[in-house]
């Protein structure tokens, strides 16, 4: 039942319309004061964030600035992490909190997809590696395999390069195609939030730029939030910017804002390259 | 006393080799080491040359079919030597007893040796049958355990209790491992000296082996096949079923071989449990199928065990000796060539 419902609600792209969500609001993420623990080490400091929904928004910031531990509350993948808790505050998805005791993170990360900073196929068939979330989700209808191969690949970009040599390895990829695999997998589940950690920071030039213009595609169908360490890719990529440091929000408005005229010193310091 | 170096100018090569303590050290350390490794192949060349030369010739013969069909696939018996019209002859229990009902109202006065003639097929079907039961037994716990303990479980102090256990296990000598089985499976259970009770009792004793293993084999898994699989909404063990436990079977194979080949060999464990000396019937003669559970059996390292120390040593005994040693080197070196060759086609379909 639940998965039938959650079907209803998820966005079947592309949406003619702005999808039905359980409450309406245009922002997809709501952060609110959060605290974030790892052990006794204090990671966030009361961050408040707005995600608008169908918008591509970077979190930058120097190493251990937090960005990467904040995108990944977002899926609660920090419950895998021993001693890791939050201390306080809430994060909204869709109007839902998503640390209420009775969110169940699998049905959230159903949702909430998720590309990692290192590329990581599955060392299945390329076709394989795209449906494996319908499989697991028990949507898998042998009727529309093909079909959602196929739509999201081309999604990722990647259906030209692999079209004919599905049955291949996914291993068998270059950096960026398995990076764009991974995209095309990630949303081959029809995610409605895609978190992004680092995704380009393994990959040469020429494959950033596929990737990246890959995302700028990818709004018109999903929210994105993106960490990156590289801010010309945020300025590239990026309708907003979220900027922090040591654990703290320090600054979000439009990119273009961010990169000419912050409103911070702090941010203004990193983005000229000062430190970081 | 000249303390400067000679240079340059007074010796040709100022590089020249020369004597001195360190140097001394140096070859004599260089050799005591060289000679370290040699002694293994020395004593390895050994071991095979003399079971292999003892034992080809029971295991051999010298016609066709070239190999002693005979100790293949009958049971051991006792051996019959008499003079029969000037020729020695050397019969087994069955050929005797034909012998003498062709030759009724001879006095035919055998020398008879226990344990000397026939086969050792009892030891081989009985050596199988303990290693793949005890490895059923052993894999199922040891990679459910290794499972547990590498996927499932925080940090805790139940966690340390139970990894000091596994290592205390580890270090238990075989025969406490035969006294726990008899005390255990045999006494309290009832199960008797019967198969059951040696599969559990071996199965315990690689257990540590197996978990300890397996769970290297688990933590060897990429970290991000897991991510990525919980990303997509799997549950925990979806993502243990297709995305972790299929690229660890290669290694925990790795240490299944250990096992076998330690299974199969040990004798203490299995000589209160589950061996007899001599079995009448073979492990598939049994009237009801459950009786086929709680039945002794015949293995080969207790054979080995009684033909060299339970029965009086003489020429025969020598040749039944070396003949099982070789069937039984020969048979973990097959099984454990088995798994390698399993191991290595399954790392070629799974490389990442």
């Amino acid at each position: 039942m639940k998965n039938s419902l959650s079907m209803e609600e998820t966005p079947t792209a592309p949406p003619p319309t702005a999808a039905p969500l359980a409450i309406p609001s245009p922002e997809a993420i709501e952060v609110e004061r959060l605290d974030f623990f790892y052990g006794d080490f204090h990671a966030l400091h009361g961050v408040n964030l707005r995600v608008p929904a169908h918008q591509v928004t970077a979190f930058i910031g120097p190493s251990g600035c937090g960005k990467s531990t904040l995108l990944r509350c977002f899926n609660r993948m920090n419950d895998l992490v021993p001693g890791a808790r939050i201390g306080g505050g809430s994060i909204r998805i869709h109007g839902t909190d998503i640390n209420r005791p009775n969110v169940d993170p699998i049905e959230l990360r159903k949702r909430v997809g998720m590309v990692f900073q290192k590329s990581n196929p599955f060392p299945k068939s390329i076709y394989e590696n795209v449906i494996y979330g319908l499989r697991i989700q028990g949507r898998a209808k042998r009727s529309e395999l093909d079909e959602v191969v196929e739509r999201s690949l081309r999604q990722a970009a990647l259906w030209d390069e692999v079209k004919d040599r599905l049955d291949e390895s996914g291993l068998g990829l270059s950096g960026g195609q398995q990076q764009r695999l991974c995209i095309a997998r990630a949303i081959a589940v029809e995610p409605e939030i895609i978190l992004m950690d680092e995704p380009c920071s393994a990959l040469d030039p020429i494959a950033t730029s596929k990737v990246e213009e890959l995302i700028f595609d990818l709004k018109k169908h999903y929210t994105i939030v993106i960490v990156t360490h590289n801010m010309q890719q945020a300025g590239r990529c990026s309708d907003l910017t979220a900027f922090f440091y040591l654990g703290r929000l320090i600054e979000m408005a439009r990119t273009e804002k961010i990169f000419t005229n912050p409103a911070e010193k702090q941010t203004e310091d990193y983005i000229t390259g000062r430190f970081g | 006393m000249e303390t400067t170096l000679p240079l340059a100018q007074t010796v040709a090569n100022p590089f020249t080799h020369r004597r001195s303590p360190a140097r001394l050290w140096e070859g004599a350390f260089r050799w005591a080491i060289r000679l370290g490794a040699y002694a293994v192949l020395l004593a390895a060349a050994c071991i095979f040359l003399q079971i292999g030369i003892k034992g080809g010739q029971t295991v051999f013969t010298s016609h066709w079919p070239f190999v002693n069909v005979a100790f293949f696939t009958e049971k051991p018996s006792t051996l019959y030597v008499f003079d029969w019209q000037g020729q020695k002859l050397e019969l087994s229990d069955p050929q005797f007893r034909a012998f003498q009902a062709k030759h009724p109202g001879v006095d035919l006065q055998p020398e008879t040796y226990a344990h000397s003639a026939g086969g050792i097929l009892p030891c081989i079907v009985g050596t199988a049958l303990l290693v793949a039961g005890s490895m059923t037994i052993a894999l199922f716990l040891g990679v459910a355990s290794a499972i547990y303990l590498s996927e499932y479980s925080r940090p805790s102090a139940a966690l340390r209790v139970i990894r000091l256990a596994i290592m205390n296990l580890a270090g238990v000598p075989s025969i406490v491992f035969g006294l726990f089985g008899a005390a255990l499976f045999v006494t309290y259970f009832q199960w008797n000296v019967s198969l059951l009770a040696g599969w559990f009792t071996l199965a315990f004793m690689v257990l540590p082996v197996v978990i300890t293993s397996s769970e290297e084999a688990l933590k060897a898994v990429p970290q991000g096949f897991r991510e990525a699989s919980l990303a997509l909404g799997a549950t925990k063990w979806q993502t243990i079923r297709t995305n972790v436990l299929p690229y660890a079977i290669p290694g925990i194979l790795t240490s299944s071989i250990l096992g076998i080949a330690r299974v199969a060999g040990e004798t203490a464990p299995i000589l209160f449990t589950a061996a007899y000396v001599v079995r009448d019937n073979y492990p598939w003669e049994v009237d009801k199928w459950t009786d086929f559970f709680f039945q002794p059996v015949q293995a080969l390292p207790y054979h080995i065990y009684v033909v060299s120390s339970k029965i009086p040593q003489n020429a025969y005994t020598e040749r039944m000796q070396y003949g099982t040693a070789f069937v039984f080197l020969g048979l973990v070196l097959l099984i454990s060539l088995g798994s390698v060759l399993l191991r290595l086609r399954l790392r070629e379909k799974l490389k990442w």
